[in-house]
């Protein structure tokens, strides 16, 4: 296991630092909460970091990437969170791009992947039916039908859908009775209805209603494959990757509670003089350093490939349980000891904890992931 | 220098040559051989390895040979520390003198010191024990009292009581800190004595802890006449002194625990109480636990990786000590409330063959794992010094 990057993922890590603390200031997603647009981004930061070529960090060189790793994309990540950047990077170049990469045919990858990996087509995963995340419990059906497929059935939660020039929907073959098949549903297919759904954090989420909708054969990805476990293999870097985007709000929220804590003076004396929070600080600060020890282990097993394959999902659920209790903590510890100025909307922090929260739902809570470690273990 | 592939080499092959195949074995506590007066091997292997690793001076690797070292470079020591780990070498000797005070007397003590006390502790006939909390000085070490008085005529006379002294009653000499200028304020006027504990006056009073008997010393002193040569470094410079020492105690600590009772493996333990005779779970929520509590102890893993390699490579490090300390011990606290309660009533059992040998230990270790979160600095000293030594927190 290794936990340390090497010389071109810092340089990456630091240029998105960079890049992100003067392109996309909080008062940018302030702005785009205001506004209320569906899409719940900025294009003009999305087509800088495309021609930055983050969407291509991840995948080989063969595939036209750039190949810096996970070790590399999840400092981008963390950095995203740090700086709440909303940038489709989980949904599309993550997600969608990890399950092309692994289940496309050639004709498929050059027509998905491609394009993708260069930011030219933007891809969002249809997998979740109800509002906790339940992989394995897929209502949507697929049914093949004079050489097409019949896709019937209704997804929540689809994150960076409205925009998005394809989904990847998870459908149950056979009717329904069947394993579960990888669609590629192009947004503009008829019968594909894409709801907003206006959540907390004021990012691109929606409803989609697939009603009689009918593909070509070549829709279905994975053939010969063994599609649960693409998708899992894809759900499980979405896992670390939101966990390394947690790291970072958690972060913040963190150090900008202990300048705080330094600065507020009351009784007067800085509140950060008191025992009764500095213990609680101290204690913030070990789970910070542990949660970033398994972001770090997951992030290099992703990179690690065949050799860690056996240990990444239970790794994937460490780091997203960890992390999603954290952004539950962390950030209540952070309004809790801001007091007033705390629950104010007024104060950035607000917008860290509704992003925070969003993340520790989506792709499984401490719960899910705490009940798949104990599977994954054995018990 | 030895090139260093050729250094490991030969370390390797030494160690395979001479290490029995026995001592390669995880040790248990009744396997730890001490050093001291009271010196005894459970087994011929426990002697070969311990007399040939004395021969060779590896008690202490980096020491001169002339003080019973192996006269290495710290380089060198540090491969042989490594591969004595990776062939899972026990510990030859477990010596508190050697791990502790030896590094200090070596830097700061008289020739005559080091000529008193290295050797003989290197070669295992003199035990150590640290005389440092007492009863109204426990975090708040320096407030200690032990009074320590000059009598103008080559000794110091020493009043006072220790607490907390492992193997007290099994120690021969004594390093203890003592007050030797009442008028100076706390650590001013701390001095560092080295105390012979058959010295006429000593008294030694085994604890008996919640858990049962214990390792554990009261140590009371009354009118001891200690030899005013075996002051280390300067008069009321004490503190430093211990300063010092106290930077060799996490190895220490780390070498002492491979022969600490073996730590229980939660699953292994929990897993015929976490369902019932239909192979059902019994409550859902014991899951949820164990597996938190498993993950808890998978994160700190992954940390102690995470901080030695951030180390290795000249990384900033901040506060690993007392995150790690802090951490580690209330999982063991954590996993034994765990276990306890899963056993239900047979999780607190006492005695007797009714129970199973899982069932006696975890209910002495929930009570006994209370020491681990108090002693070697309490969680409550370890938040303290991260609050302010990490995150510059004023007061």
């Amino acid at each position: 296991m290794g936990f340390l990057r090497n010389e071109e993922q810092r340089q990456l890590v630091h240029s998105a630092e960079v890049f992100l603390a003067a392109q996309s200031p909080v008062s940018l997603q302030r702005r785009i909460r205001d506004s209320a647009v569906a899409q719940a981004m900025d294009p003009g930061l999305w087509q800088q970091v495309i021609d930055l070529g983050w969407p291509a960090a991840v995948f080989s060189e063969d595939d036209g990437g750039l190949d810096v790793g996970y070790m590399g994309m999840g400092g981008v990540l963390e950095a995203c969170g740090r700086h709440l950047a909303a940038l489709p990077l989980l949904s599309s170049a993550v997600l969608c791009g990890s399950i092309l990469r692994s289940a496309g045919d050639a004709a498929q990858k050059d027509r998905w992947l491609a394009p993708l990996i260069e930011g030219r087509l933007r891809l969002a995963l249809a997998l979740d039916e109800s509002g906790r995340h339940d992989p394995h419990n897929i209502a949507t059906s697929a049914r093949r039908e004079a050489g097409q497929w019949l896709l019937q059935g209704e997804k929540w939660f689809v994150i960076d859908a409205v925009g998005a020039d394809a989904f990847i929907v998870v459908a149950r073959l056979d009717g329904g009775a069947g394993p579960i098949g990888l669609f590629v549903v192009p947004a503009d297919t008829t019968g594909l209805h894409v709801q907003p759904l206006h959540m907390a954090d004021s990012r691109n989420y929606a409803r989609l209603a697939l009603a009689g909708v009918q593909l070509p054969a070549e829709a279905l990805l994975a053939s010969g494959i063994d599609s649960a476990q693409v998708l899992e293999h894809a759900l499980d870097l979405g896992r670390i990757s939101l966990s390394a985007e947690a790291l970072g709000i958690i972060r913040y929220a963190f150090d900008t509670t202990l300048a705080y804590l330094k600065e507020r003076v009351q009784f007067g004396v800085p509140i950060g003089s008191f025992q009764a929070l500095q213990h609680r600080m101290a204690r913030l600060y070990t789970e910070i350093e542990m949660l970033h020890s398994c972001v770090t282990a997951a992030l290099d097993a992703i990179d690690q490939g065949d050799a860690q394959i056996s240990q990444l999902p239970q790794l994937a659920s460490l780091a997203k349980a960890r992390a999603s209790d954290l952004c539950e903590k962390a950030m209540n510890e952070a309004v809790q000891m801001h007091g007033g100025i705390g629950v104010t909307d007024a104060l950035d922090l607000g917008l860290y904890v509704k992003r925070a929260r969003l993340v520790q739902q989506c792709l499984g809570d401490g719960v899910f992931h705490r009940a798949r470690y104990a599977r994954l273990r054995g018990f | 220098m030895v090139d260093a592939k050729a250094w490991r080499a030969e370390v390797r092959a030494w160690l395979e040559a001479n290490c029995p195949a026995s001592m390669r074995l995880p040790i248990t506590p009744e396997e730890m051989v001490w050093g001291g007066s009271q010196l005894r091997f459970g087994s011929d292997d426990q002697r070969v390895w311990f007399e040939c690793m004395r021969e060779r001076g590896w008690f202490a690797p980096d020491w001169p040979s002339a003080y019973g070292g192996g006269g290495l470079s710290a380089k060198q020591a540090r491969v042989v520390e490594e591969e004595m780990l990776a062939l899972g070498c026990r510990q030859p000797q477990f010596n508190l003198g050697v791990w502790m005070l030896g590094p200090v007397l070596l830097e700061v003590g008289t020739e005559a010191q080091k000529q008193q006390h290295l050797i003989p502790m290197m070669q295992g006939r003199v035990r150590w024990c640290q005389g440092f909390s007492e009863p109204n000085a426990g975090s708040d070490l320096a407030s200690l009292r032990t009074a320590a008085v000059h009598d103008g005529q080559g000794h110091f006379v020493v009043n006072g009581s220790k607490i907390w002294t492992s193997y007290g009653d099994q120690g021969d000499w004594m390093y203890a800190l003592v007050r030797t200028d009442p008028s100076a304020n706390k650590q001013a006027g701390i001095s560092f004595l080295l105390i012979d504990m058959k010295t006429p006056g000593i008294t030694v009073k085994p604890i008996e802890l919640i858990s049962g008997k214990s390792s554990f010393c009261e140590v009371f002193f009354d009118n001891v006449r200690v030899p005013a040569d075996q002051l280390v470094g300067q008069l009321h410079d004490g503190w430093t002194v211990a300063k010092k020492l106290l930077q060799h105690e996490r190895s220490a600590m780390s070498k002492f625990s491979e022969g600490a009772a073996p730590s229980h493996d939660a699953l292994a333990v929990a897993r015929p109480y976490l369902y019932d005779d239909n192979g059902a779970l019994r409550e859902p929520i014991w899951r949820d636990r164990l597996a938190a509590l498993l993950m808890d102890s998978h994160a700190f893993t992954l940390t102690h990786q995470r901080v030695k390699q951030e180390a290795m490579a000249g990384l900033p490090i901040h506060g690993p000590a007392s995150i790690m300390k802090l951490v580690q011990t209330e999982q063991e606290v954590a996993k034994y409330e765990l276990l306890t309660q899963l056993m239900g009533l047979r999780g607190l059992s006492w005695e007797g063959d009714a129970f199973s040998a899982d069932e006696h230990a975890i209910s002495r270790l929930l009570l006994l794992s209370k020491t681990y979160i108090i002693s070697g600095g309490s969680s409550e000293i370890q938040l303290n010094i991260i609050a302010k030594r990490v995150l510059g927190l004023p007061g």
